[in-house]
């Protein structure tokens, strides 16, 4: 349950007046509408669909099903996905890779308005992806800031009201002070310039997955990145109001030993939420980054059994997407049925937002972990 | 955070020795709760304790000298005996216990005992309210010319927070105080250097076993700066404190916050609770996690009566608070119990009578249940210059 403000955070600027020194108490021109925007996008029993894989990624994917990578090919799948009747009951926001933005149906009507029609807000990657951090024990840093300020006034236009920047963070690696701090400096940068362009930034600082740590190393790298991240971002006076957050949840690394179940991942992450996250903050949209369609629910489903002060709920892109690629194969026969997996996994992540996802309703494709070491996103 | 440095790797070899050896530097966050700890699940259970629903803190720590000007303002002398007996007033009043959960002391007090023999301390917890204790020794000038302040006391601190502990309190506070309003106030140089001592303080209390009330005052005083002015300089201190905490693996289930309400300048109109309200609930919510159980307002000046209604305009805007909003009052309820009682015997029931109205007025306030009428009305602001180089006195 978000905590709504019960009035505006309009802002206005102070005169200097006598010997003071000038108080730029923020008087962006967006404010209203990106607390508006939050809110729609953090709304009850509803969640973000993660469709913005780069042309190389969507490659991968469509790869996987036996398709060719081609123009024609990514639009057909994304089509298939922002069509699925009724998917604005449980999905709030997509995000969306630069091409697909500009891209139609088949029938010649933009993405966007299909989306906008049913209630679904059109979001856009903005980052340039990662690339090697100097000095660090095979860090990465997340390349995008330049010119950045003219590609968000674009997508603004275009009819984006959402901006996403994902920084990746690895424990077996550091990670280093300078990671940590680059990955916040970045995230924070973006947030201020999507805000004063309209966009509501999605902040991801992604605690890869990869490693053999136990849950408690990832809550103390979890929490060091978090508070480094809203420093940052304080700093930068990014307004928490018109903001979201897309974390990985705290859990133990890949190759460990000790597994965690839904109860501990929930009690854990919650954890690390209360200990760093503002209430001001409306929503928390968590990356599946790995996990199997059924645990990304299950976990989810345990983090909602009783209020919290920001609505929680998903981002997913394999954990929403997974069934559905399979279901397709590419053939046009089978985009109906295709469409269905999606409602269902999107209905499901929509249950487990309220806490009343009932697992016995899945079956054993969805538990089929995604969990790829080393992953390239 | 603390940087642990890593053995520098050696390189392949041939042209290794031009090559500069990469050190890793990782990221090791030695947060409180990830050590052995004994205190921390008693932390947390006393934190919780006093921010519980209905309930606040009685703020009683005055310095002697402070203490000293009060007893002064109704003609009574400055001794040992009378600071006691004015604190043995307050903490015997029947069933205060019913709206204060704890009672900041000063340590004179805290060894102090009532007439007949009884340790204050047990006299407390026999009403059910934790004794705290100030552990500051008072603000320094820093230098600048600005009149900005810091606040002193790390030296010792350990042994100090061990002694008063043992003594039976459990919670402490320290003050650390932020002026604005002013040509280049606050300086970034303040601003760090109170959010570093508070930082330290907390992290050694917990260590030690006292729930540290973490208290940034952006302090009420002359002109005419508006309320935004306010809650922008709250922010900006704020963050630098909880950042502060952090890096210092501050437990915050384990603290309490005393922060100011937003309020603008002495010399600007005053501002309707509601409005008080509004522009502190949202300061509040971009700054506080909600791990932090209680937050507990000063009342820094505001009249008794503007101290309740401000309260309980406060919990009316925020129903569903991650933390308490309550309170952590000294002036607001004192000063009209001060006046009843004078330092007259005949007037002791009386001054009781005084406190406890005063404490469930705003008990109901931290419930967003007071309607009235207040017991002290149309009271004026109650304020005192900022008393440096006490050095604990």
């Amino acid at each position: 349950m978000a905590l709504m403000m019960k009035s505006s955070a309009s802002l206005k600027a102070v005169s200097s007046g006598r010997a003071r020194r000038a108080v730029v108490v923020r008087a962006g021109k967006y404010d209203e509408e990106l607390i508006k925007t939050a809110h729609t996008v953090a709304s009850k029993g509803r969640g973000i669909l993660a469709m913005d894989e780069s042309n190389a990624t969507c490659g991968k994917r469509l790869d996987s099903i036996g398709v060719e990578n081609t123009e024609e090919n990514r639009r057909a799948y994304r089509e298939l996905l922002v069509t699925a009747p009724g998917l604005g009951q449980y999905i709030s926001g997509a995000i969306l890779f630069e091409e697909t933005l500009y891209q139609s149906t088949k029938g010649g009507k933009k993405f966007v308005d299909v989306m906008k029609e049913n209630n679904i807000v059109p979001g856009i990657k903005v980052d340039k992806g990662l690339v090697p951090l100097s000095n660090t024990n095979g860090e990465s840093w997340c390349m995008g800031l330049d010119g950045l300020d003219k590609r968000c006034s674009e997508y603004y236009k275009a009819g984006a009201r959402f901006a996403k920047w994902r920084s990746v963070v690895s424990i077996p690696h550091g990670p280093s002070i300078i990671a940590a701090r680059d990955c916040a400096y970045g995230l924070a940068r973006y947030a201020a310039i999507a805000q004063n362009a309209g966009l509501v930034p999605i902040v991801e600082p992604e605690v890869l997955l990869d490693g053999e740590h136990d849950i408690d190393r990832c809550l103390e790298v979890q929490e060091a990145i978090w508070a480094e991240t809203f420093k940052y971002m304080a700093d930068n006076k990014v307004m928490f109001e018109g903001i979201l957050l897309k974390p990985a949840m705290v859990t133990p690394g890949a190759d460990c030993k000790n597994k965690a179940g839904p109860a501990k991942v929930a009690e854990y992450t919650l954890k690390m939420l209360r200990r760093r996250v503002p209430p001001a903050v409306p929503g928390i949209m968590f990356l599946s980054g790995g996990q199997s369609e059924l645990e990304s629910t299950l976990n989810l489903n345990a983090m909602n059994q009783s209020p919290n002060p920001w609505h929680v709920s998903f981002s997913y892109a394999r954990a929403l997407q997974n069934t559905v690629l399979k279901t397709w194969q590419g053939k046009p026969e089978n985009v109906n049925a295709a469409q269905a997996a999606l409602i269902k996994r999107a209905k499901a992540n929509s249950d487990a937002q309220q806490g009343k996802y009932d697992a016995s309703t899945d079956g054993k494709e969805a538990a089929q972990g995604m969990y790829e070491k080393g992953y390239v996103y | 955070m603390q940087a642990k440095m890593q053995a520098p790797r050696s390189t392949v070899s041939g042209r290794a020795a031009t090559r500069s050896r990469v050190a890793t530097t990782k990221v090791v966050c030695r947060a409180l709760n990830s050590m052995e700890s004994a205190h921390v699940e008693e932390l947390k259970k006393t934190a919780a304790y006093i921010s519980q629903k209905g309930k606040g803190i009685l703020a009683s720590d005055e310095s002697n000298a402070t203490t000293g000007k009060r007893l002064e303002s109704v003609g009574v002398e400055n001794t040992e005996d009378n600071r006691r007996a004015w604190r043995e007033l307050l903490y015997t009043a029947p069933g205060l216990g019913q709206y204060i959960s704890g009672a900041i002391m000063f340590e004179e007090t805290l060894y102090q005992k009532a007439r007949d023999g009884r340790q204050f301390v047990d006299i407390l917890q026999a009403q059910g309210i934790y004794p705290g204790i100030k552990v500051d020794t008072g603000l320094q000038i820093l230098p600048g010319g600005k009149g900005e302040t810091t606040t002193q006391g790390l030296d010792g601190l350990a042994d100090r927070v061990k002694a008063y502990r043992k003594q039976g309190a459990r919670f402490a506070k320290w003050r650390a105080v932020v002026k604005i309003g002013e040509a280049g106030c606050p300086s970034t140089t303040a601003v760090l250097e109170n959010a570093h001592g508070l930082a330290r303080y907390a992290q050694i209390c917990q260590e030690h076993g006292l729930v540290p009330i973490v208290e940034p005052e952006v302090t009420l005083g002359p002109g005419d700066y508006s309320i935004e002015e306010t809650a922008f300089w709250s922010e900006r201190v704020y963050s630098h404190v909880m950042r502060l905490l952090n890096e210092y693996g501050v437990v915050l289930e384990g603290i309490l916050l005393k922060p100011n309400m937003c309020l603008p300048g002495l010399d600007a109109p005053v501002a309707s609770p509601k409005l008080v309200a509004e522009v502190t609930t949202r300061t509040m919510m971009r700054s506080i996690p909600p791990a932090v159980p209680g937050i507990h307002f000063l009342s820094g000046g505001m009249s008794e009566e503007e101290s309740t209604l401000n309260l309980q305009a406060l919990n009316e805007a925020c129903p569903e608070a991650p933390w308490a909003l309550t309170f952590s009052y000294g002036r607001a309820l004192q000063s009209s119990t001060l006046k009843t009682w004078a330092g007259k015997q005949s007037n002791w029931d009386a001054a009781q009578d005084i406190l406890l109205k005063l404490a469930k007025a705003n008990s109901q306030a931290s419930t967003g249940s007071f309607k009235g009428p207040h017991p002290v009305p149309g009271g004026g602001r109650i304020l005192q210059a900022l008393r440096t180089g006490g050095a604990g006195k």
